[in-house]
């Protein structure tokens, strides 16, 4: 009844808890009622045994197996999430398009959800970022995500990534031509999203002259990501800012 | 290559020249030392072969080093766009390619992995193995800068070594750290995860990388049951977990609306929840559940229970776990335990020294939490650098991206366009000059501010104080509530000064706002930091006054008429002000927040919403804890209602927030607010409460007629009493007799740690200090480096342009 993948997994404590829990189905049906209960609400948080996620589908009570351990364990060592955030985090990558997700990610399908449906989060749908952060994590650049791709945005978005990380990451965001410097012209795109064109033209030029002025450093005219490591570092409120709460 | 030798010296002389006129001779050495990256262009030599224009740069060096001075004026005056790259010759870009701007980062992950993102994507699909790998984060215009497929005949070759062997090196960087440690390292890696998994399979070998994170090893059968366990431990106790994290959805959606500011106000609450569940963890297990298993006889006259008591602790509350006098000096002996155990030598539970021992170790907790907890946040918003002008923090970090709900972003990039414009005009007009008149006359409105506020604080102050003294008031208004309620409610009188307590601190703050108001401080945090201390002073100058009336006055005139127990009535006085504060609370939110909204919108017809007043709300926390960390000694489940009344704020502050208020528009340093709110819990307010408890203590003769501590001279003395009795009875424990004996009578062990304290802070911030200082240097050299630069580059720009007229285009 349960599918365990990989070699690391022993069948023995896993079928104990399993036929534990066979044995109080039959015994107290008002018990096992509870306890399918719990797990129907587990299922959506929780992780259990050896094969990490199991979902129960919908009639006959088998189980499926979503990551392997491996997979799993890769996942938590590459991202700040615990296994149940990356659980919740799979959930809601998988909520934006139920049909084109499939539950089964133990052979890496690949499957890449279109920047439509990832900006239609309620995290995402009124940022005016969006759609550069989208694309700032997306493999193929224009926006379309991978479940990894997905991890790895709302990693770097986390409480717990460190400020350099996140520096890094808001650098490429700020970068609209990709060119590797923050220069005029992504600045003045900046300020008009930040503001919602709310900054005359002449306003909008000064205040780009002004950060230019006052974040480079070595004076070539643009900022190039040392310079912004460095503002970063004495803006005390961006490691509370740049951050989403899943 | 001889010539590209000669280059780089003489640029390091003219170089250290500068320096020699910016600074004086210890920077010498660091100046030096950063060059050294600076000028690794010799380890590209085939980066530049452009002997031709060496020759003349040599030629004319001489004179560029005389003139250094003046044609760094010149190029300072020089409109930027002459730096500008679309014009620039292949050799400069080819030195420009080699830059250190360019190579220094190459040892930092951020600047392997720049280079690792980068470089596919200008890589020709020549190495398809390599592109499944990564595939490549395009630019979205999907061209790539033109300057840059220019210049790259030689940079791709060194681009996709670069990345081939950066991957490797990162490898074996992470070979070489402990576990931990490099799985650190790869989470704040730049990376995609696809890459992060790659490098984690090369990197690390199985067995490490199935025993990350689980702190087990699955090398046998027995410790993968362990493990699998564990997990399934930490599956069961999902309730704890989640319980930990209390309220997370509920903050996910107050920050999506409100942003940060307001989110540090419940962020605020929680961590006051979370420690007074600790107190009354501690408090509960190991007094609380013994006295209640072992009742002592009570007083059978006061079992009737009206309901008021809840309100004034009088009656049956008194004799109950609630307060002070409940609790009995008897030693339990386990009796009936140690018959069954094997043991015959059990240690006696005596609730004299529980209680001692527990108010003590739960103050050194709490103590020991809040301290780290205010380390941690000065740590987070510590600065070392000093900000020059905040124009491009605002730009880059004000964006509060947990911000979701559209109306509130809309809200937030208003906020941000007139905090822009302010700044703009700010730095266009100047500063403005006020008259002499002017000048004088805001002075004399802040007089005239401090004053209204210093006077009615200290009104107040005296009212309480009058109040709580004046025998005569208090029979006449025991003669009031006798008339008007009925002999029932012969308690509700009680109720008279905590009332007017927490009046006070509901009205007096619409005074300072009053005067705030009437001030009008040119900054925001000057207004939101006045408003503190104001609020600030009134609650200490309250809660002092009160102190002093227990303490001072009650505990010594009780002392004569030893029937009664003056700890159970200062405990039903702090309960009583507990329970107020939280009323009048709740009056505040439905009165002043709910009622004024409809107010406002209905018969005024104006579309706003009051502003939810943080300082204020915080201050009131504050408030309410300093109560329990002072009630706690003489009421023991006080934290238990701080709880239940936390608990309730919570939903009701939120619920308050969603219905009737607005964000506030003014700028909100979250993270230097909340060091300030954590900093004021721990030093007047838990100081405050500290002192007084230690002054109890020590200090004061506990009543005779009830309690735990009824025959001794002080609480103190029943620890030291206790003590001596176990000397007696178990000779195992005399070392801790011994080492109480010398650590906490002997003042000199208390002035040692103290001392030692004191130059640790010393030490470190020496050492803050000079890192300052060299960051100073640092900045001001990478200042001198970005103009040489500068120069370098119009100079070869130029001489490029005289050797070859036609292809300047």
């Amino acid at each position: 009844m349960v599918a365990s993948k990989g070699p690391g997994c022993g069948p023995t404590p896993d079928l104990l808890f399993g036929s534990g829990l066979l044995l109080s189905r039959y015994f107290i049906s008002d018990w096992a009622a509870l306890i399918k209960k719990k797990k129907a609400f587990a299922r959506r948080w929780n992780s259990d045994g050896p094969v990490v996620s199991e979902l129960e589908s919908s009639d006959m009570g088998n189980k499926q197996t979503i990551f392997t351990a491996q997979q799993l364990d890769a996942y938590q060592d590459c991202t700040y999430f615990t296994r149940k955030e990356i659980l919740r985090l799979f959930y809601r990558y998988r909520d934006l398009a139920p049909q084109l997700v499939p539950l089964d990610y133990t052979n890496q399908p690949d499957v890449k959800l279109p920047y439509e449906l990832i900006g239609s989060m309620p995290e995402l749908k009124d940022n005016p970022f969006r759609q550069r952060i989208a694309e700032v994590f997306s493999e193929d650049g224009e926006g379309n995500m991978t479940l990894d791709d997905f991890l790895d945005m709302f990693s770097v978005l986390s409480e717990m990534a460190p400020r350099d990380l996140k520096a890094y990451y808001a650098f490429k965001i700020y970068d609209f031509n990709n060119d590797d410097f923050i220069c005029k012209s992504d600045l003045e795109k900046t300020l008009n999203k930040l503001t919602r064109n709310e900054l005359t033209e002449d306003e909008v030029k000064m205040v780009c002259e002004k950060v230019i002025d006052e974040a480079d450093l070595d004076n070539d005219g643009r900022l190039s990501l040392e310079d912004f490591q460095n503002m970063i570092n004495r803006a005390p409120d961006f490691l509370s800012t740049f951050h989403i709460r899943i | 290559m001889a010539h590209g030798g000669s280059f780089t010296v003489n640029v390091c002389e003219k170089d250290s020249d500068d320096e020699r006129t910016g600074e004086s001779g210890p920077s010498q050495k660091s100046s030096l030392l950063f060059k050294e990256p600076a000028f690794n262009v010799q380890e590209y030599p085939e980066a530049i072969q452009m002997g031709t224009f060496i020759e003349h740069l040599d030629s004319s060096d001489s004179e560029s080093t005389s003139s250094s001075e003046r044609s760094k004026e010149s190029l300072n005056s020089k409109p930027r766009c002459s730096l500008q790259r679309n014009n620039w010759s292949a050799a400069t870009k080819r030195v420009l390619s080699s830059m250190p701007s360019r190579t220094t980062g190459l040892h930092s992950s951020a600047g392997i992995a720049m280079k690792a993102r980068r470089t596919p994507a200008e890589l020709p699909p020549r190495t398809p193995s390599h592109d499944s790998l990564h595939t490549p984060r395009v630019t979205q215009e999907g061209t790539i800068r033109p300057d840059l497929e220019e210049v790259d005949g030689t940079k791709y070759l060194v681009g996709s070594r670069c990345a081939e062997s950066s991957k490797e090196q990162l490898v074996s960087d992470l070979r070489d750290l402990s576990v931990s440690e490099g799985m650190r390292k790869l989470r704040a890696m730049p990376l995609s995860l696809v890459d992060k998994r790659e490098i984690r399979k090369c990197s690390f070998s199985p067995a490490a990388r199935n025993s990350l994170n689980r702190n087990l090893f699955c090398n046998n059968l027995l410790s993968t049951y362990i493990s699998r366990m564990w997990r399934h431990c930490t599956f069961t106790g999902h309730p704890i977990v989640s319980f930990l994290k209390l309220w997370n959805s509920s903050l996910k959606k107050l920050s999506g609306r409100y942003g940060t500011g307001v989110l540090s106000y419940f962020l605020f609450l929680r961590t006051i929840l979370f420690i007074n569940l600790l107190l009354f963890t501690i408090t509960c297990l190991f007094l609380v559940i013994p006295q209640a298993i072992h009742p002592p006889p009570t007083d059978s006259r006061l079992n009737s229970f009206t309901g008021i008591e809840l309100l004034t602790g009088t009656g049956y509350l008194s004799q109950s776990l609630m307060f002070y006098g409940y609790y009995s000096n008897v030693t339990i002996e386990m009796n009936q335990l140690a018959a069954h155990s094997a043991v015959t030598h059990m240690v006696p539970y005596c609730i004299p020294t529980a209680y001692f021992f527990t108010i003590t170790i739960s103050f050194f907790i709490i103590c020991i939490v809040l301290v780290y907890s205010m380390s941690k946040s000065f740590g987070k918003s510590f600065q070392v650098f000093k900000s020059t002008g905040d124009l491009s923090e605002k730009v880059f970090c004000s964006w509060d991206f947990k911000v979701i709900k559209r109306p509130s972003i809309r809200l937030q990039s208003e906020k941000i366009s007139t905090q822009l414009k302010e700044q703009l005009s700010e730095l266009t007009s100047g500063e403005e000059e006020s008259s002499p008149m002017q000048r004088c006359c805001n002075l004399v409105i802040h007089a005239v501010a401090w004053l209204i506020c210093l006077a009615s604080i200290f009104l107040s102050a005296g009212g309480v104080y009058f109040l709580s003294n004046s025998r005569s008031l208090v029979v006449a208004i025991e003669a009031y509530t006798k008339q008007h309620f009925g002999p029932h409610h012969k308690n509700l009188h009680l109720l008279f000064t905590s009332a007017v307590v927490s009046g006070f601190n509901l009205l007096l703050p619409g005074i300072f706002n009053l005067c705030a108001w009437m001030e009008k401080h040119k900054s925001p945090s000057t207004r939101v930091y006045v408003s503190i201390f104001r609020n600030l002073l009134l609650k200490i100058s309250i809660i002092g006054v009160l102190c002093y009336h227990w303490l001072g006055k009650i505990a010594e005139i009780q002392d004569h008429q030893a029937s009664e127990c003056w700890e159970n009535f200062v405990g039903q006085e702090l309960y009583r002000l507990l329970l107020m504060d939280f009323i009048f609370t709740v009056l505040y939110t439905f009165l002043g927040e709910f009622i004024w909204r409809l107010f406002s919108q209905i018969i005024l017809k104006k579309n706003r919403k009051p502003v939810f007043d943080i300082a204020r709300n915080v201050l009131e926390l504050i408030y309410g804890q300093t109560l329990t960390w002072l009630g706690v000694l003489l009421a023991p489940l006080l934290p238990a209602v701080q709880i239940a009344k936390l608990f309730v704020l919570f939903y009701m502050k939120k619920s308050s927030l969603m219905l009737n208020c607005q964000a506030s528009k003014k700028p909100w340093r979250a993270t230097q607010m909340t060091t300030l709110f954590i900093t004021l819990l721990c030093f007047p307010s838990f100081l405050g409460a500290a002192v007084a408890v230690v002054y109890t203590v020590w200090m004061i003769k506990p009543s005779s007629g009830c309690g735990p501590f009824r025959n001794v001279a002080s609480m103190f003395e029943s620890g030291k009493l206790w003590a001596e009795r176990m000397k007696d009875s178990q000779q195992i424990l005399s070392w801790l007799i011994r080492a109480y004996y010398t650590f906490i009578d002997n003042p000199l062990f208390l002035f040692l740690p103290t001392g030692i304290f004191l130059l640790v802070i010393y030490f470190h911030t020496q050492v803050v200090d000079g890192q300052r200082k060299i960051i100073r240097r640092l900045e001001k050299q990478i200042e001198n480096e970005g103009k040489d630069k500068k120069f370098l580059i119009t100079q070869l720009q130029y001489l490029y342009e005289e050797n070859n007229p036609d292809s300047s285009h």
